[in-house]
């Protein structure tokens, strides 16, 4: 699939003429992108200076939802350490676990292929499912209190989801499951990308295991290495399916992060002008890692 | 490569440069040792898989076993008996067949109409001289980036305004448009990779635009519209967040709302939830199945350029 066309010179000529057909090509899924999308986005961030149940008259308040958001609202203090910590175990744990299972099966050898689909397999699965796989061993008589019971540690039981010491942690491990082997298909993809030759050289002069990792895997992986980390963090931010399927933020607050504190504002309290600055909150902390993603797909799109 | 792994040991620059070598005569400590390697691999990686594959089984197990059973012993027990009655109660009882149906009937034509235009796009801007090109690339790319929580209520308000609120069609409108950006870019790249002598070619033959797009482009990006066919389907068969926002009678809900609201309805029948996420599991499982290549391939597309 990647043929190499000497299109460098060949496609300037091009340049003279575009039929008109062509621009109706581009123009129509442009359209439908910014009705769909561009329209709607601008829409949001302009709610988020009304004060607005849905009903009446959107009443303009200025910067009075930031203002309460900020100074008034613990709810969403809460939600924001939890996106925090969400943002930390989540993309932090589904990258180190996915580089070290990309590591384990990186090799074409027997049998490795049936391991990554087994790893890879839960990617399917949507959110919804695996919350509900997951609820089901988490349950008060589920299989991990049977387990914990079995090794003599009853102590240790809980009711996992209901617990607000446990829940946060109990829905991260559900979604590093569905997770780990799309990180592994990521780096596996990268780690073959490597020059094999860079390897056999370090070899001969003598250097480990661990130092061919340190410095000839990690410094080539770098490129896959920031890609895979902008796609958890703007996983991470909309992170919600799972969490609301499993606690839907409880209890009392416990897991609740920004994405879900902003739905249930928005669609159980119905204050749709504070709801959407929690959302523009969540847009501006994903803004950064967008603009970087973007800016390495732009340089990639130049004309060689 | 071979699995020595210490150089200091091997027999040198030689077992570097011709590898096959190296696996054939060897000393019986350094093939010991690789045998060991091996078991230890393999157990490693067994013990991995059966660990993930673990909620899979039991999930499986619940679906098979009666209500009576799950409530005695719990939803961690070996089933008494093995019956198929809660998929028969979960697909005409609880409805599952109908909000599959809803399902399909979202997901098939969104992956249609989003592989169409994000190939009319990916072909126009990629083939021929438009201005601003790559800024209309990358805005469209940006668009699919947003995070969904700032559109949602805008969302509902235009399906509101426009009179498809709680319907399918509301939902295949937002979901196609929002996935175009993505789609639209990796096309691009695969696009832009044709030979364009092919493309002179065809006009010299006499074709217009829309024939080079069909005849020309369109087959020799198969391998593209597999992978972003295959992928799509899954992204827009597992959605939760637009369904609950713009549905709310539940005989129009998709698979994925369904089993929540079955997880809130009947919290004591797992059986009958075990069942319900296993057919809800189905689809996606067999386009997996059967795309496996083009899935991975795609995914690592996305990321790994």
């Amino acid at each position: 699939m990647t043929q190499i066309a000497p299109r460098a010179t060949t496609n300037r000529r091009r340049a003279f003429f575009t039929p008109p057909v062509v621009f109706a090509l581009v123009l129509v899924p442009f359209t439908i992108e910014a009705v769909g999308v561009f329209y709607p986005a601008i829409q949001g961030i302009l709610l988020s200076f009304v004060k607005w149940n849905g009903i009446g008259v959107a009443e303009p308040v200025g910067f009075d939802n930031y203002v309460r958001l900020f100074t008034n609202d613990i709810v969403f203090y809460g939600a924001l350490g939890n996106t925090a910590i969400w943002l930390v175990l989540f993309g932090g744990l589904s990258f180190a676990l996915g580089l070290a299972v990309a590591l384990l099966l990186q090799a074409d050898r027997r049998g490795v292929s049936v391991y990554r689909t087994a790893i890879f397999l839960p990617m399917v699965f949507s959110l919804v499912v695996t919350a509900v796989m997951w609820t089901s061993i988490f349950q008060p008589r589920g299989i991990l209190n049977d387990f914990l019971i079995a090794v003599g540690l009853e102590d240790w039981t809980k009711i996992w989801l209901g617990d607000p010491n446990t829940a946060l942690y109990a829905v991260i491990v559900a979604a590093l499951w569905r997770q780990i082997g799309y990180v592994m298909v990521l780096f596996i993809a990268g780690l073959k990308a490597i020059d094999p030759t860079l390897h056999e050289a370090a070899r001969v002069d003598g250097a480990n295991v661990f130092q061919r990792f340190r410095y000839i895997t990690l410094p080539q992986l770098r490129g896959v290495n920031l890609v895979i980390i902008s796609l958890l963090v703007i996983d991470s931010l909309r992170s919600f399916d799972i969490i609301w399927a499993m606690t839907r933020g409880g209890p009392f607050g416990s897991s609740e992060l920004l994405s879900t504190y902003m739905f249930s504002t928005a669609f159980t309290d119905r204050q749709l002008g504070y709801a959407s600055a929690i959302a523009v909150v969540i847009f501006l902390l994903a803004i950064g890692v967008i603009i970087s993603y973007l800016i390495r797909a732009f340089s990639e799109t130049k004309e060689d | 490569m071979t699995t020595t792994i210490n150089a200091a040991a091997a027999p040198l620059p030689s077992d570097a440069s011709y590898p096959v070598a190296a696996t054939k005569p060897r000393q019986g400590r350094s093939r010991w040792r690789s045998r060991v390697k091996t078991t230890g691999f393999h157990s490693v990686a067994i013990t991995l898989s059966a660990l993930w594959f673990f909620p899979i089984f039991l999930v499986l197990l619940n679906s098979f076993r009666t209500n009576s059973d799950v409530l005695r012993n719990g939803v961690a027990a070996w089933p008494e008996v093995f019956v198929i009655d809660s998929y028969v109660t979960a697909w005409v009882n609880a409805e599952m067949g109908r909000a599959m149906v809803n399902s399909l009937i979202i997901t098939i034509p969104v992956v249609v109409l989003t592989l169409l235009l994000s190939s009319f796009a990916a072909f126009g801007l990629s083939r021929y001289r438009i201005p601003f090109r790559r800024t209309l690339l990358l805005l469209m790319l940006a668009g699919n980036l947003l995070p969904a929580q700032l559109m949602l209520i805008p969302w509902l308000k235009i399906a509101e305004s426009s009179g498809l609120y709680d319907t399918l069609f509301i939902v295949i409108l937002i979901q196609t448009a929002s996935g175009l950006g993505f789609y639209t870019f990796i096309m691009y790249g695969f696009m832009r990779a044709i030979p364009v002598e092919l493309q002179d070619a065809a006009s010299i033959d006499g074709a217009g635009v829309l024939r080079t797009y069909w005849q020309i482009i369109l087959p020799l990006t198969r391998p593209a519209l597999a992978a972003l066919g295959a992928l799509s389907f899954t992204w827009v068969f597992n959605d939760l967040l637009l369904a609950i926002t713009l549905l709310r009678t539940s005989s129009q809900f998709p698979i994925t709302a369904a089993v929540l609201s079955l997880l809130g309805e009947f919290s004591a029948e797992w059986n009958l939830i075990a069942a319900a996420t296993v057919i809800a599991a189905i689809p996606c499982v067999i386009v997996f199945l059967m795309f496996q290549k083009h899935f991975v391939g795609g995914l690592a597309l996305g990321a790994v350029k």
